[in-house]
């Protein structure tokens, strides 16, 4: 009788990491664009005037809210050639993303020593839960629980910069398209780029199939990864599935809005916008051990059978710490 | 081998006229010959000094003979126009443009004088649509080819300069993809944009937007008319400004517009003459368009001297464009106003009290 098999519940990364309480964020100036001001000679303050009292918090936070308005509104900010806006991103776009991330998936971390702290690399994701919170999700995860925060520049799908409002958005949050000009250009500026190469298989899978992951595209990231020498790095996400349960898809309506797939959940169309409330699945999200691609030869981004092996290699990676996580979940709303 | 006599087509705009200006200036060039329909404004003409100006149509053979008789040994194609009621009407300006350049790349292919060919052209050759990569290089292929207008115009122009340099293979010839021009001077289509008070764009859209000084535009041409540096090169300065940033910084109000109704006010504020943009331009302000100038550092040899924020503020300068609401002034009355209601907050008032009674004491629990 052989031994039964052990699978390990935790990682190379240890038992989930308890998440770091959150730092008192305020709102960061951009680093450049402030015009320097005007050298002032320091002066002692004349001894018999008042000491003037320590700003209470409110008037700290309505100072700063101001001085962000007058930034905006004067324009005196800088976006870098994707359309990038560290100053929105920074103040704006992460603090909405922030209360879903902590109070309602509590996203666990683990394996963040994974992530370099410079430079470029690949992070390469599943993909579920019919609409991308798993990507937001994970821009938060890289930019709040590394050591170094990092803003993680997405590569999306062109659907999304058709999108009035959300192509903008995108834009400004310092996502591009998918594309490989674009993920080269980004890796080459050391960058950490996200990519979720299951692409509308993964997202719009139905609720029956969770966990199973689709074909990896084309291995374009793969190529893009090994043209620029930076690490990929598995990254897998636990919970996703359940937010939006897809249980039926309307492919008639879906093709008249011009959409992949038109997903009916348990709520949703039934309960109208209320439908769009996911639920609150405790989600885990594990960076794996980086996979290196400097030691290749030049010109192995044109060998299709080693581009082909490694996609495999990290899409077998994902899978595994999948399942390694699946198991030692006991629920899937209280983790 | 600097040039020494030079024609410079579309001398009576702005492009054109200041590149003829700046040749004229240089003592190195023997003649500077200006070509155009219409003859150049009276304050162009005085700068232009000792150029020559020659009221010739490029649609007419006659070119040829001017080329000819001249010895014209460099030409300086700079007359494409985006601006179709400035041109006469949309077929007006096609004609000119296509037309014009198969005519004088006839005749240039005729002359055995000319030995170097400069040809302005678009970055609009590479359209706009969301399928396009974040930057163009001068391989990217374009997703969706132009539907029509003054990027097909442009499109049409490089293909007739790629079979002129094929049948000429001795004349090196520049093609230089500009991106939208700005300065104080610049007479451009999106110079008039900015200044409205009221500027509209696309709801749910904002495009990144890279612009090019004037004066380095101008230099840029120069530069390939007295060097041989044969090639396709993007011409843009260095940085991007999102449309509603660059509004912002202009002091203007942005009015975001749905989609299905920009074509119209498009049409409305060509029609008031308010606005010379060709539907297609239009398209721009949907994604933007942004063009990689590293072939324009390195094989070129050129640093454009203002990024896109310098020529942009310089332009809002020049025009000294006042703001038409004053946003320092209402965020400082809404603080005002915040900070004057905190001061009734119930606990806020009596703390701020106590920290100036007791320095010393260790500051209280801030009140929210």
């Amino acid at each position: 009788m052989g031994e039964a098999d052990v699978i390990p519940l935790h990682g190379p990364g240890g038992r989930p990491r308890p998440r770091p309480t959150p730092r008192r964020r305020s709102l960061t100036p951009p680093p450049v664009e402030t015009p320097p001001e005007p050298p002032v000679a320091e002066e002692p303050p004349p001894a018999n005037l008042p000491v003037p009292a320590a700003p209470s918090e409110l008037e700290r936070t309505v100072t700063e809210v101001a001085a962000f308005l007058r930034r905006r509104l004067a324009g005196r900010y800088t976006v870098d050639e994707f359309g990038f806006d560290p100053d929105l991103n920074e103040n704006v776009i992460l603090p909405t993303l922030r209360p879903l991330y902590e109070r309602w998936f509590r996203v666990e971390t683990i394996g963040v020593e994974n992530v370099p702290a410079e430079g470029g690399a690949l992070l390469v994701a599943n993909h579920s839960g019919t609409l991308p919170l798993d990507a937001l999700m994970t821009v938060v995860a890289t930019h709040d629980d590394l050591p170094t925060p990092r803003n993680l520049r997405m590569l999306a799908a062109d659907l999304v910069f058709g999108l009035p409002g959300a192509g903008a958005l995108a834009r400004k949050a310092g996502h591009t398209l998918a594309c490989n000009p674009d993920a080269e250009a980004l890796l080459g500026d050391g960058e950490l780029v996200g990519v979720w190469p299951e692409g509308f298989k993964g997202i719009g899978k139905a609720y029956a199939d969770r966990y199973k992951l689709q074909r990896f595209g084309r291995g374009g990231f793969v190529s893009a990864a090994l043209r620029t020498g930076v690490p990929i790095i598995p990254c897998s996400i636990v919970g996703a599935e359940e937010i939006y349960p897809k249980i039926g898809d309307l492919g008639p309506l879906a093709r008249l809005l011009g959409v992949p797939y038109f997903p009916i959940t348990p709520t949703w169309p039934l309960l109208g916008p209320l439908g769009l409330v996911p639920l609150p699945s405790k989600w885990y999200i594990e960076f794996g051990e980086p996979i290196r691609t400097d030691e290749f030869e030049p010109g192995a981004a044109d060998d299709p059978m080693l581009v082909f092996n490694l996609t495999d290699q990290v899409r077998e990676n994902i899978q595994q710490t999948l399942y390694r996580l699946l198991s030692g979940r006991r629920n899937a709303f209280l983790g | 081998m600097p040039p020494s006599v030079v024609l410079v087509t579309g001398v009576s705009r702005q492009l054109g006229g200041d590149l003829a200006a700046r040749l004229a200036a240089d003592p190195s060039i023997d003649r500077v010959l200006g070509v155009d329909t219409t003859p150049p404004s009276r304050d162009m003409r005085r700068r232009m000094g000792r150029a020559e100006f020659v009221r010739v149509d490029i649609r007419n053979p006659l070119i040829g003979k001017v080329i000819s008789t001249a010895k014209v040994d460099t030409v300086v194609h700079a007359s494409l126009s985006g601006h179709p009621s400035a041109s006469g009407g949309r077929s007006m300006m096609m004609e000119m443009n296509v037309i014009g350049t198969m005519q004088l790349l006839a005749a240039c292919q005729k002359s055995d004088t000319v030995g170097r060919l400069v040809v302005r052209s678009t970055t609009s050759v590479y359209g706009a649509s969301k399928r396009d990569p974040a930057t163009f290089t001068e391989a990217t292929e374009p997703k969706a080819l132009p539907p029509g207008g003054y990027a097909k115009d442009a499109v049409e122009i490089e293909g007739y300069v790629r079979s002129f340099s094929r049948r000429r293979p001795d004349i090196p010839v520049t093609t230089l993809r500009f991106v939208n021009f700005i300065g104080p001077r610049a007479d451009t289509a999106f110079a008039h944009y900015f200044s409205l008070p009221v500027v509209p764009m696309v709801l749910g859209f904002d495009a990144r937007v890279q612009l090019l000084h004037h004066e380095d535009a101008v230099a840029v041409l120069e530069r390939a008319t007295t060097n041989d540096l044969p090639g396709v090169f993007n011409v843009g300065a260095d940085g991007v400004l999102m449309l509603s940033q660059a509004i912002r910084r202009a002091g203007r109000v942005a009015l975001p517009i749905p989609e299905p109704l920009v074509p119209w006010v498009g049409r409305i504020t060509r029609r008031a003459r308010l606005v010379d943009f060709s539907p297609e331009q239009m398209r721009l302000l949907n994604y933007g368009r942004v063009v990689d100038t590293t072939k324009l550092k390195t094989e070129f040899g050129f640093e454009p001297r203002w990024t896109t924020v310098q020529a942009f503020d310089d332009f809002v300068a020049g025009r000294a464009l006042r703001p038409v609401v004053d946003t320092d002034r209402i965020v400082n009355v809404g603080e005002s106003v915040v900070r004057g209601a905190a001061h009734y907050l119930p606990g806020h008032r009596g703390a701020a009290v106590q920290l100036e009674a007791a320095p010393d004491q260790p500051a209280l629990a801030p009140v929210r």
